[in-house]
């Protein structure tokens, strides 16, 4: 099989997001993941609920199913139990997944189907132009809430971590690199994985994460996790997230003497994870990685694991044989 | 086929009888019952049972609102719905008798276990003395059965609890019914020792004692009557007493076999459709994917999800998950993928009244849905029909690349009659739209003749393609808002149900074909209509009937069929949707003669309503 591009992804459609959208890097991010994982088109099945992100499907050209409001989870529950060997991914956004969606999300974690749930988080439903969803920062005005935002917003990385998704992770729609390597990573892990991709609406939060992409700003409002590296960030490479004691605090230091005693991030360590995942600007930078990564069988192999042994029967008569009499 | 038995007893030959066991919601009635039922069909009889039991898992001991129910009704052919009225009544305790004794006429049996008739218990089902002394009960034959005492001189050394002992006087009363009909005890003994094989001394305990109470009717000079009861006129081959529910799930699995592919039920737990799901989960298999979903859209949005993906795909429910999944059925519609929904109808709205029965989600079924979105609806008309029609559904589903909603009741669902197991060859084929070559396949390109789509899934090479919720172009099938396209594939997919008319048999008409007036019921009212019928024509009432199985789209023939009467009364368990749908269908006049008390329409009950329109006509 000669090796597959980016390109070859392409359905060439013409795509209907707005002119800056962030939604157009992060296709080009699933298409290179697409490319370097080496499953052929025909395996490859890509599920949407409703809002800008899920026109997805339609731009790459794999199976796609364009379902409703908050029901792509369930949608690719059925389709990746009823056939495992598919690499099914769910592009969803904050109010598909959290918000209408949000039942499902639970028991998709809690179940551990192998479903790699891509969500873009840009923190307002845009599709219907503009009002405020589950991630909206309180104060932030919209539509809905033009005194600013009185809701508390959901924090996906938490939850998503405490319901213990074996694949945690969350990127930036701009850098098409780190967000493809999550994804390649994320299809590779076993059952359940959760990303969140935070991108911009280039009409209603436009500024919304330009702290993190503007060269001045992002080296001091974003932290990278790695595994097996400290949490080192700041443009002078001078600052690191430590934790002591389960509480996180940053430390600053001279970038050229490292310090030896820096915490290590370990991605299979749950409570750092839990920790990380708590973490906000203003009082911190946004981490951006993988969080959380480890062993955990899925739903769809535990099932048919269960009934490996199990021989189907070939008829009625055959289910029955032990309870039916006989009229001579 | 009489037991010998060592003294003189009368024998009556009867062609039917209908036996309610009653009890506390904990006195194991549903399992008695249906065990009777079973020993009757194996016996070679007919039957229909129906059970009938509150909604809570334990109500108060002893009180009126915690009385469950089962009744069976065996004998010869006639037997074709459970009946309204019984000749032997089996209670457990005073509220089983307060409240069933409305079904019994003068001389029927009532055969009581008067341990529970404690000045505590009669107090609570409202009797100021004990009926089985106090002479009230003269109209009928009283056998009382002093069933606690009996089973604890029975288990006495087993060194079973006094709580293990009681829990027994069901099997008991069981083994005496056995006599007195003189039924094939074994088959409930060796159910039991499957039922209990992880804890063999209750198995023992429990068979002990049914077979005491056998020994108890034989030895005891009270019993001295035992009944002979016709058997059916059922022809040769292997059967099993059915119930709905459980036909359900396997006409799914059949299905499956007989298309090639796997089978996958997606559900939410929902009284009275919960049956199907643990069918189901006992067949689980490589084959037989089951899932039980968070709820009821997920349910339905998971089985969609593997219809794509090429599974024989269903999901079953009752009223309010039936509303829940509205908006996914709809998506089906527009997907033009085949799914099977079993919706076993409860009495409504909201949560009603969740173990009774009712016809009233016709209109949901048909036309609950927004925009124009047209699916195929079926109505099963007895238990083991539950299986031809799921059967059916499936068979249409796939052929038609559409959601198909069979309607069954709490009535047909949960009650049970003899089914012939049919052998594979003897079922239907399936027809699927021929796939053409990968490099000519677009997703909504279509059959000039039927208008259905192809069904390429994941992961067929050369056939990726994307489908949704969103409109999309005629053949191509890509996004589109253009207003022509909209009414073509509007137009494409109502044309395309009522092409399936073309697959629907002739219209059955029962009865005297003759008469002036029809009568017209649909799915679970058949047993009771059809008695009911035949009862009439005896009289000199003239009438036909028709039991309508197709409810969307509706026959090609039904309107000239109709118009053929003078007098056409719709009777349904609604306030008169079917009445409604074909008065709009054929602007023919129609009474509509309807009931809504979560009870099944009786025989009697029909019969009444056949005299006065009669009468009236």
């Amino acid at each position: 099989m000669t090796k597959l591009t980016p390109n070859d992804f392409s359905s060439n459609l013409p795509i209907k997001w707005c002119p800056g959208c962030g939604d157009y890097a992060i296709l080009n991010s699933v298409k290179k993941s697409m490319a370097e994982l080496g499953i052929d088109h025909e395996k490859y099945v890509v599920v949407s609920g409703i809002g800008c992100s899920s026109r997805f499907p339609y731009y790459v050209n794999t199976y796609g199913y364009h379902t409703i409001h908050g029901r792509a989870i369930p949608v690719a529950t059925g389709i990746k139990l009823s056939n495992p060997d598919l690499m099914v991914f769910v592009v969803t956004g904050d109010g598909d997944c959290l918000s209408i969606g949000g039942n499902h999300f639970i028991h998709g974690i809690r179940r551990n189907i192998g479903l790699k749930v891509l969500m873009f988080n840009n923190r307002i439903y845009a599709l219907t132009k503009g009002q405020a969803s589950p991630t909206t920062l309180p104060g932030a005005k919209t539509k809905t809430t033009p005194y600013g935002s009185t809701d508390y917003p959901f924090n996906p990385m938490l939850f998503a971590v405490g319901m213990r998704a074996p694949f945690v992770a969350r990127s930036i729609d701009t850098d098409i690199n780190g967000t493809s390597s999550i994804i390649t990573e994320a299809a590779k892990n076993e059952g359940f994985a959760f990303v969140e991709i935070l991108q911009k609406c280039v009409v209603f939060t436009d500024k919304e994460f330009d702290v993190f992409k503007n060269p001045e700003t992002k080296d001091d409002m974003i932290v990278r996790i790695e595994d097996k590296k400290p949490m080192i960030f700041g443009k002078n490479r001078n600052k690191a997230i430590v934790v002591e004691n389960n509480t996180p605090k940053i430390v600053e230091f001279d970038p050229s003497i490292v310090p030896s005693n820096l915490t290590i991030y370990d991605s299979s360590d749950v409570n750092l994870a839990y920790i990380i995942s708590s973490l906000m600007p203003p009082e911190f930078p946004l981490p951006l990685g993988i969080f959380l990564r480890f062993a955990k069988t899925s739903y769809e192999n535990l099932f048919y694991n269960s009934v490996k042994d199990v021989a189907t029967p070939s008829s009625v008569e055959e289910i029955l044989k032990e309870s039916t009499y006989e009229i001579k | 086929m009489n037991k010998k038995t060592n003294k003189s007893v009368n024998i009556t030959n009867k062609k039917m009888s209908v036996i309610r066991f009653a009890g506390d919601s904990g006195d194991g009635i549903q399992l008695v019952g249906t065990q009777f039922a079973n020993a009757t069909a194996i016996a070679g009889n007919e039957l229909s049972t129906l059970p009938d039991y509150p909604a809570e898992i334990r109500a108060p001991q002893g009180s009126l609102g915690g009385v469950s129910g089962f009744q069976v009704a065996f004998g010869n052919e006639s037997v074709m719905s459970p009946g309204s009225r019984a000749d032997f009544l089996v209670v457990m305790n005073p509220a089983a008798l307060k409240v069933n004794i409305k079904y019994l006429d003068r001389g029927s049996v009532v055969v009581a276990n008067s341990s529970n008739f404690t000045p505590d218990n009669l107090k609570k089902a409202g009797y100021d003395s004990n009926p089985l002394e106090d002479g009230s009960l003269s109209n009928y034959r009283v056998l009382s059965v002093d069933a606690n005492y009996l089973v604890e001189e029975t288990l006495k050394d087993t060194g079973l609890t006094k709580s293990e002992i009681l829990k027994t006087k069901n099997f008991f009363m069981l083994g005496v019914l056995y006599w007195i009909f003189d039924l094939p005890i074994e088959v409930t003994a060796k159910w039991i020792d499957e039922k209990f094989k992880k804890n063999p001394k209750i198995a023992d305990a429990n068979k002990k004692v049914l077979y005491a109470g056998y020994n108890y009717a034989e030895n005891t000079e009270m019993f001295d009557a035992r009944f002979n009861i016709e058997k059916g006129n059922l022809s040769k081959g292997k059967y099993h007493n059915v119930t709905g529910n459980e036909a359900s799930c396997y006409a799914l699995i059949a299905a499956s076999k007989k298309l090639g592919r796997k089978v996958f039920y997606g559900s939410y737990p929902i009284t009275p459709a919960t049956e199907i799901l643990h069918t189901f989960s006992k067949l689980k298999s490589k084959d037989i994917v089951v899932f039980q979903a968070e709820d009821e859209i997920a349910a339905i949005c998971a089985s969609i999800g593997a219809a794509y993906s090429g599974c024989l795909s269903s999901t079953g429910t009752s009223g309010p998950g039936l509303s829940l999944k509205t908006e996914a059925l709809g998506l089906a519609v527009i997907s033009e993928l085949p799914l099977v929904v079993v919706d076993v109808q409860r009495s409504g709205p909201s949560t009603g009244i969740p173990t009774k029965t009712e016809q009233s989600d016709l209109f949901i079924s048909a036309f609950g849905r927004h925009g124009d979105s047209p699916l195929v609806v079926l109505a099963a008309r007895s238990p083991a029909d539950c299986f031809y029609t799921v059967y059916e559904a499936s068979r249409l589903a796939v052929k038609y690349m559409t959601p198909v909603i069979v309607l069954t009741s709490a009535y047909i669902a949960q009650g049970s009659e003899p089914f012939k197991i049919p052998s594979n060859s003897e079922l239907k084929n399936f027809e699927i739209e021929k796939l053409p070559s990968a490099d000519l396949f677009k997703p909504y390109m279509r059959n000039p003749e039927t208008f259905v789509r192809p069904w390429a899934y994941p992961p067929m090479k050369g056939y990726e393609h994307r489908i949704g919720g969103l409109e999309k172009t005629n053949i191509a099938g890509n996004v589109s808002h253009e207003p022509e396209n909209h009414q073509i594939m509007t137009d494409y997919r109502i044309g395309k149900i009522k092409k399936v008319q073309s697959d629907i048999p002739p219209t059955e008409i029962y009865g005297n074909k003759d008469a002036d007036m029809v009568v017209v019921g649909w799915g679970s009212t058949y047993g009771a209509m059809m008695s009911a019928v035949q009862l009439a024509n005896s009289k000199g009432i003239d009438t036909a009937f028709i039991n309508m199985k197709y409810l969307n789209p509706l026959p090609a023939d039904l309107g000239d069929k109709l118009n053929k009467y003078k007098k056409i009364v719709v009777i349904e368990e609604n306030k008169g949707q079917m009445a409604f749908v074909l008065k709009g269908n054929y602007l023919v006049d129609i009474v509509s003669r309807t009931k809504v008390t979560g009870q099944p329409f009786t025989t009697e009950e029909i019969l009444n309503i056949i005299e006065e329109e009669f009468r009236n006509r």
